[in-house]
């Protein structure tokens, strides 16, 4: 947090600075002239659907390809001009992770280092470093090929680390992970965030949420909303509905929700025997969960659920991409 | 330097990490074997004014494994790492395209002559057990040396062959159409008047005629030459094809 209010203070404190930044391919624009910026020791989620234009971004920031139009800069260094400045600061796991599959986890570890400058005795305790950080100790003399889906994508972030880049892209890391690769993939990057600038990519809300400090919603090849996940969820959850189950008398229950002015809309539909689910839209933001169990505590209504909707990815895109449009559904407007 | 001999390392790890390294040189070896008894059965019936070194050149068997061996041993330098992807990996590391283009054709190199070294072995042979000097070692060295150009210009059609394509099959059919069409340039000198300024210049692309000249143990500079220049003009427009990608 602290890095994130001193860095505008530092005006070329920046690690990654897209101005204007478009990617066209023959026919579609991938990229449409978006800006951002990230600064050093921050931890960055680019979210949004597949075809976002999220590899994209990261991989004109590699230097993979070039841009269109408008200018990208890694630590103060062009991406195009300076390309082997730019490669020597970051460390890069494409999203398919394509590894060289004949090699063992220790020799593609080192002959990694070795390209990207590292030698001798720094090599050494950097491979080591760096195995024992992505749990490959165990897997060292394995062939890369006959190693598990789990196992190969901590191989690549091992060689993302081993040079000790500034910057760190990850495309997708955690795609394809079992849920216990996934927590100790996420626990990792976030330990990154202490001394690294760490840029991901994902359409994972929680995981955006448990890392990084600030994400980053593309859609269509545009920045749609950029801030802490705080900030957006809190943003999503103003109007978010609860769901409660319960049993009690229909009529009871349109009359009790058209009576509480804090609730916008409501929607009640039969579940199995006496229950009756409702979903409740607040009308500003608030949490309506206290209300409802005091209400049926009042009336004596047996409560069976109550909970409040978390926002998923889904709605977030819904919300942020057509903010015009009106909701379907069968609602009833109190 | 030193990305550029971890390259080389590492391709040449590929050739022999792999079983396709081995059937390459199995077969050249059995090709050159053959070659070999051959001109021994062709040595027993009658004697030869030639140095064995041209008979080995005569009949045919060196040209099969140059035309055939080569693209198969360039066909996999970059479509490879292409097609998995590991292409894009390596060039977010902070090597030139320069030290990739120049890594994967001294592994290529390389790989080329350990396959050549049977050759090697059957001369040892005729040297050890005829008498009277079938073979001096200037005449093994020019051979050498002319396998080594000829070779090298393959390579290098093989590489700029292999760049422009993500398929190892296309990339080896690119690359024998090419060394093909460059070794059939050679005949055409034949079909031209001799005066003629046509016939000059496809006297000095006339690889066969080279390469007699080289197992003879005679050592032009200008077929050397040739083959250098047009080996660095392939690599040159292999290293084009590589940064192409930087302009897309």
């Amino acid at each position: 947090m602290l890095t994130r209010l001193a860095s505008p203070l530092m005006s070329n404190g920046w690690m990654i600075e897209v101005a204007n930044l478009t990617k066209r391919y023959a026919g579609h624009t991938a990229v449409s002239d978006i800006s951002f910026t990230v600064g050093r020791g921050e931890i960055v989620g680019l979210l949004g659907p597949n075809g976002a234009g999220k590899s994209t971004t990261m991989r004109i920031l590699s230097g993979l390809m070039p841009a269109t139009s408008g200018t990208v800069r890694v630590a103060g260094f062009d991406v195009f001009r300076d390309s082997r400045e730019v490669r020597r600061r970051i460390g890069f796991m494409p999203e398919n992770n394509p590894l060289h599959t004949d090699m063992r986890v220790r020799e593609y570890l080192r002959f990694r280092a070795r390209l990207k400058g590292l030698g001798g005795k720094r090599l050494k305790e950097r491979v080591n470093t760096v195995m024992e950080q992505c749990g490959l100790t165990d897997v060292s003399r394995r062939i890369i090929g006959q190693l598990s889906k789990g196992y190969r994508q901590r191989v690549g972030l091992a060689d993302a680390l081993v040079h000790e880049p500034e910057l760190i892209i990850l495309d997708e890391p955690t795609i394809g992970l079992d849920p216990h690769q996934i927590r100790s993939v996420r626990q990792l990057i976030k330990n990154l965030g202490r001394s690294h600038t760490v840029l991901i990519s994902t359409h994972i809300l929680p995981e955006v949420e448990m890392t990084c400090n600030r994400m980053v919603i593309m859609y269509q090849g545009k920045i749609l909303a950029a801030d802490t996940p705080e900030n957006l969820q809190q943003l999503m959850s103003s109007n978010s509905q609860v769901i409660a189950e319960i049993a009690a008398p229909e009529s009871d229950l349109y009359e009790c929700w058209t009576q509480i002015a804090e609730i916008e809309r409501f929607d009640v539909a039969a579940v199995d025997g006496q229950y009756y689910r409702c979903a409740l839209t607040p009308r500003n933001g608030l949490d309506l969960r206290p209300y409802i169990y005091a209400l049926a505590k009042e009336r004596g209504w047996y409560i069976r659920e109550l909970t409040r909707s978390r926002h998923s990815l889904e709605d977030i895109y819904v919300q942020v991409t057509r903010p015009d449009e009106e909701e379907e559904g069968e609602e009833f407007t109190a | 330097m030193q990305a550029y001999l971890t390259l080389t390392r590492r391709e040449l790890g590929g050739f022999f990490f792999s079983i396709t390294g081995y059937i390459i040189i199995a077969a050249a070896a059995f090709l050159i074997g053959l070659s070999f008894v051959v001109i021994l059965q062709a040595l027993g019936n009658k004697p030869y004014p030639v140095p064995v070194t041209e008979l080995f050149y005569v009949t045919h068997f060196f040209w099969l494994i140059l035309l055939l061996a080569i693209p198969v041993i360039t066909m996999r330098l970059f479509a490879l790492e292409k097609y998995s992807g590991t292409f894009e990996t390596l060039m977010t590391t902070p090597v030139t395209e320069l030290q990739v283009v120049a890594a994967k054709f001294t592994a290529a190199l390389v790989f080329y002559v350990v396959m050549w070294l049977p050759l090697l072995g059957c001369m040892w042979i005729l040297t050890r057990y005829t008498t009277g000097g079938a073979l001096d070692a200037g005449v093994i060295g020019t051979t050498f040396l002319g396998i080594l150009l000829l070779g090298s210009l393959f390579l290098s059609l093989g590489c700029f062959a292999s760049a422009l394509t993500r398929n190892q099959v296309t990339a080896a059919m690119i690359s024998l159409a090419l060394s093909v069409g460059v070794f059939m340039l050679s005949f055409l000198g034949a079909r031209v008047p001799d005066a003629d300024w046509k016939s000059q210049v496809l006297a000095l692309v006339a690889l066969p005629d080279h390469m007699s000249d080289f197992v003879r143990g005679t050592l032009d500079t200008r077929p050397a030459v040739f083959c250098l220049s047009l080996t660095f003009f392939f690599l040159f427009l292999t290293l084009r094809v590589i940064e192409s990608r930087r302009w897309k």
